[in-house]
C-alpha cells in the first residue's frame, strides 16, 4: 500500500487554492447591486460570445472532420497532428497570428487595397470570435473526427456494398453520430471560452468586447475596487461551474488523444465535385489555421537578433516559473493519482478535487489570493511564485488525466505480483509504478510547463512592468506599437513552449522500457 | 505443513469449500474443470481473497489475516510475472528484499540463483529481451531465492510448447528438492500432473478435494474429473 497522507495534503491544497480563494472572494465581495450597466455587458457578452465561438468552430469543424475522415493524402497524419498543437500554443502568440493577417495593416487588408477597399478591422466584438475560432477549430475538428473514427469500418463497407448514395450516408450513419458527439464538443468550447482573458483583453475591451474575466483584470488595474472585482469574480464561477457540471456530463476530450491520424478505408467516398470540395475544406482549414503562425514566424525571426535585454530576462523568468509550474503540477497530482487509485471505488469521490480549478478561473483564484496575501505581503513582489501556483492548478486536470490510466495498467498488470512480494510504500513507489508513469509524467510535464509558459493571466494582474513574463512583456510591446520586437518576442515564445513540450515528452519516451 | 481448515470462501454465486492437508516439501498438483476454482483456491492461500469461514495456516500459524507479501508463499501467476523495466538481476533481487537494499552475501545468492538456473550473463537484461522459457526461469529463480516456503504457480508455462514446458516441470521439480519448497501447481494437463506431483488436489463441484496420489487418481478417475477428462 502506498501512504495515504501525501495525497490527501494534496487534495487539501487543490481544494484550498479553488475553494478556499472562491471563499476568500466571496466574503470580500460587495453585494450584487454593485453591478453597474458595464457590468451586465460583460456578462451578456461573455455568454454570447462563447455561444457564438463554440457553435462557429463546431459547425465549421464538422465538413473538415468529414474531408479529413474520407480522403487520404499526403501530409495527412502531420495536419491532424498539428491539429493538437494549439493546446500549447500560447494565445498571445495566436492573437499576433491573426493580426499579421486580419489585422489593419495584415496580409488581407493588403490584398484588399489592391482592389480599392478599405482594410478590415480586426479588434472588438468580431476579433474576439475569430481568435476563438482560430484556437478551438482544431479542437473541435480532433472531437468530431474521433467520432467518424468511431464508426466501424464495417458500417461504411456495408454502405458500399449498398450502393447509398453521400445523403443516404449522412442520414444512416453520420448523423446518429454527429447527435452524440457535437454538443459535447460545443460545450467544452463554450466552457473554455467563458474564461477567456487574453484574447479579451488584447482584442476586445470596451463596452461591446469585454469578457468577466477582463472586467475583474480591469476593477483590479484600472479602479483598483477589490470589492468589485471579487464580486465579479463570483459572476465568473457562477459561469464556469454551471457550464462545467453541464459539459461534464457530454464528452470532455482527453487532451491530445492519440491515434487519430489511423485511417479507415472509406469506399463509400463520393468522388467527382465532392472531392474537390473536401480538398478545398481541407486546404481553407489548413491555410486558416497555419498562415497566421507562420506570418509570426517570417516576421519574427529577423527580429529576434535584436531583440531588447528586457524581453530575453522575462523569458528567463518565465522559464523559471513554467518549470515551477509543471514540478508543482506533477507533485500535486501524483499523490493524487496514488491516493484515488488506492481508494478503490471511492476514488471517484476525490477525483472532482482535482477538476475544481476548471469550474473557476485563474483570475477568480488570482483575486482571491491577492486578497488573501494583500494585508500580510506586497502581492507584486510574489506576483511570479502566484502565476506558478496558479498555472500549476490549472495544468491539474491534464496531468491527472494523463497519469491516471497508467497507474490503473500498472496496477491491474502488477498489482497483485507487487502485493505478493510485500512491495509497499517506497519499494512500489520505486520499482513499479514511476517507472511506469514515466512516459504520461513526461507528457504531462511538457503539457504543464507550455501552457505556464504561454499563460497571459493572473500574472497581468500582479506584475510590475520590470517583473513581467515573456507573454505580459509581448503584450507590453503590442501596446507600445512595437510591432516587429513583438513579433520577434512571438517567435521566442512560441518556440520556448513547443520546446519545453519537447523536452519533457521526449525525456519521459527515452529509455523507457516497454 | 499448510492446511486448509473448513474453508469456504464465496464469489457472486459461486463457492468452494477446502479442508485439505498439503505436508512440507510436497509438490501437489491442482486440477479441474475451467472454472471450478482452481486459481481462486490459490488466491486464498495468497491471501487475495479472504474466506467467508476457516483457516489457512502453515506450521499452525493462522495466516488468514496476513496480507499477501507477509504470507510465507510466494506466487507465479499466468502472465506478468516479471517487471518489464526492471533487469533480470532486480527481478529476482525483489524476492529477497523489496527495497532491493540487498547485502553482498545476497547480491551472491541472486547471482548463483540465476547461474543455477542457467541465466548466468543475462543479468542486466530486460525482460523483453528474453525469450518465454527465460522468462519463466527468472520468475522461478525469484521464488527460489526468496526464501518462502510455499510457492503457488497458477499455470505458469500455459504459454510454453510442450516441450519448453516439460523443461520448467522438471526445473521446478529439481528446485523444489534442493530448496524444500512445497508447491502448488495449478495445470489443466493430467500429464503435467503426472510428470512432477506424486499427489493431487482435485477442485470440483465447488469442492477442493484433499490430495490423493496422482497414478490412482488419473487411472480411476470419480465422475467430475471423468468427465473434465473425456474418458
Amino acid at each position: 500500500m502506498i501512504r495515504a497522507l501525501p495525497g490527501v495534503a494534496a487534495a487539501l491544497a487543490v481544494a484550498g487554492l479553488t475553494l478556499g480563494t472562491l471563499v476568500v472572494v466571496a466574503l470580500r465581495a460587495e453585494g450584487v447591486a454593485r453591478l453597474g450597466p458595464g457590468d451586465w455587458a460583460a456578462i451578456r457578452f461573455t455568454l454570447v460570445q462563447a455561444a457564438l465561438s463554440a457553435g462557429l468552430s463546431v459547425a465549421l469543424a464538422i465538413p473538415v472532420a468529414r474531408a479529413l475522415a474520407r480522403r487520404r493524402f499526403a501530409g495527412r497524419g502531420v495536419l491532424i497532428t498539428l491539429l493538437g498543437a494549439p493546446f500549447i500554443l500560447p494565445v498571445i502568440v495566436a492573437v499576433l497570428g491573426l493580426l499579421a493577417i486580419f489585422g489593419r495593416n495584415g496580409a488581407l487588408s493588403s490584398v484588399l487595397g489592391w482592389f480599392g477597399l478599405p482594410p478590415v478591422q480586426v479588434y472588438g466584438f468580431h476579433g474576439v470570435i475569430l481568435a476563438h475560432v482560430f484556437l478551438n477549430l482544431p479542437l473541435a475538428t480532433r472531437l468530431i473526427l474521433q467520432g467518424w473514427l468511431a464508426i466501424p469500418a464495417e458500417r461504411f463497407r456495408l454502405a458500399a456494398t449498398l450502393g447509398l448514395a453521400p445523403r443516404d450516408v449522412r442520414r444512416l450513419l453520420e448523423r446518429p453520430m454527429l447527435r452524440s458527439v457535437v454538443p459535447g464538443a460545443a460545450l467544452v468550447i463554450f466552457l473554455i471560452c467563458t474564461t477567456s482573458f487574453a484574447v479579451a483583453l488584447t482584442l476586445g475591451g470596451g463596452p461591446r468586447a469585454t469578457t468577466v474575466e477582463l472586467a475583474i483584470y480591469q476593477a483590479f488595474t484600472l479602479e483598483f475596487d477589490l470589492g468589485k472585482a471579487a464580486l465579479l469574480s463570483l459572476v465568473q464561477v457562477a459561469i464556469c461551474a454551471c457550464a462545467a457540471v453541464i459539459a461534464l456530463g457530454a464528452a470532455v476530450p482527453a487532451g491530445f488523444g492519440a491515434g487519430l491520424d489511423r485511417m479507415i478505408a472509406r469506399w463509400d467516398a463520393p468522388r467527382g465535385w465532392r472531392r474537390l470540395a473536401d480538398g478545398a475544406i481541407i486546404a481553407a482549414a489548413a491555410a486558416f489555421l497555419l498562415l497566421p503562425i507562420l506570418a509570426v514566424i517570417a516576421d519574427g525571426l529577423m527580429a529576434l537578433g535584436g531583440l531588447p535585454a528586457g524581453v530575453w530576462k522575462a523569458a528567463g523568468r518565465s522559464v523559471l516559473v513554467a518549470l515551477t509550474a509543471a514540478a508543482l503540477a506533477l507533485a500535486l497530482a501524483l499523490p493524487l493519482a496514488l491516493l484515488i487509485q488506492r481508494a478503490g471505488r471511492f476514488g471517484g469521490l476525490i477525483e472532482p478535487v482535482a477538476y475544481l480549478s476548471i469550474a473557476t478561473s485563474p483570475l477568480v483564484i488570482g483575486t482571491g489570493l491577492f486578497i488573501l496575501l494583500f494585508p500580510v505581503a506586497n502581492p507584486v513582489a510574489l506576483a511570479l511564485p502566484v502565476t506558478a501556483v496558479v498555472n500549476a492548478a490549472m495544468s491539474l486536470p491534464f496531468v491527472l488525466r494523463a497519469l491516471m490510466p497508467a497507474l490503473r495498467d500498472a496496477e491491474a498488470a502488477h498489482g497483485r505480483l507487487a502485493d505478493s512480494l510485500g512491495m509497499t510504500g517506497w519499494a512500489r513507489l520505486r520499482y513499479l509504478l514511476l517507472p511506469r508513469l514515466r512516459r504520461p509524467a513526461g507528457f504531462a510535464l511538457g503539457l504543464s510547463a507550455a501552457l505556464s509558459m504561454g499563460d497571459l493571466g493572473v500574472v497581468a494582474l500582479f506584475a510590475d512592468p520590470a517583473q513581467a513574463t515573456l507573454p505580459l512583456a509581448l503584450y507590453q510591446l503590442m501596446g507600445a506599437y512595437r510591432m516587429d520586437d513583438a513579433a520577434g518576442a512571438a517567435v521566442l515564445l512560441l518556440g520556448l513552449s513547443l520546446g519545453l513540450f519537447w523536452v519533457f515528452d521526449r525525456g519521459g519516451r527515452l529509455n523507457a522500457a516497454a | 505443513m499448510l492446511r486448509l481448515e473448513n474453508v469456504t470462501l464465496c464469489q457472486g454465486t459461486f463457492t468452494l469449500r477446502a479442508e485439505l492437508e498439503v505436508p512440507s516439501g510436497a509438490v501437489v498438483a491442482v486440477i479441474g474443470p475451467s472454472g471450478a476454482g482452481k486459481s481462486t483456491l490459490l488466491s486464498v492461500i495468497a491471501g487475495f481473497l479472504a474466506p467467508i469461514s476457516g483457516r489457512v495456516t502453515w506450521d499452525g500459524e493462522d495466516l488468514t489475516r496476513l496480507p499477501p507479501g507477509a504470507r510465507p508463499v510466494s506466487v507465479i501467476f499466468q502472465d506478468n510475472n516479471l517487471f518489464p523495466h526492471l533487469s533480470v538481476f532486480q527481478n529476482v533481487a525483489l524476492g529477497i528484499r523489496p527495497s532491493m537494499r540487498l547485502s553482498r552475501e545476497e547480491e551472491a545468492r541472486v547471482r548463483a540463483m540465476l547461474a543455477r538456473v542457467g541465466l548466468d550473463g543475462l543479468e542486466n537484461r530486460r525482460p523483453a529481451q528474453l525469450s518465454g522459457g527465460q522468462q519463466s526461469r527468472v520468475a522461478l529463480a525469484r521464488i527460489a531465492v526468496a526464501g518462502r516456503p510455499v510457492a503457488l504457480l497458477d499455470e505458469p508455462f500455459a504459454a510454453l510448447g510442450p516441450a519448453l514446458r516439460h523443461e520448467m516441470l522438471a526445473l521446478v521439480a529439481e528446485l523444489a528438492a534442493e530448496t524444500g519448497l512445497t508447491v502448488l501447481i495449478v495445470t489443466h494437463d493430467p500429464e503435467d500432473a503426472r510428470r512432477i506431483a506424486q499427489r493431487t488436489i482435485l477442485v470440483a463441484d465447488g469442492i477442493a478435494a484433499p490430495p490423493v496420489d496422482t497414478a490412482a487418481l488419473f487411472t480411476d478417475p470419480p465422475p467430475a474429473l471423468r468427465a473434465y477428462l473425456g474418458t
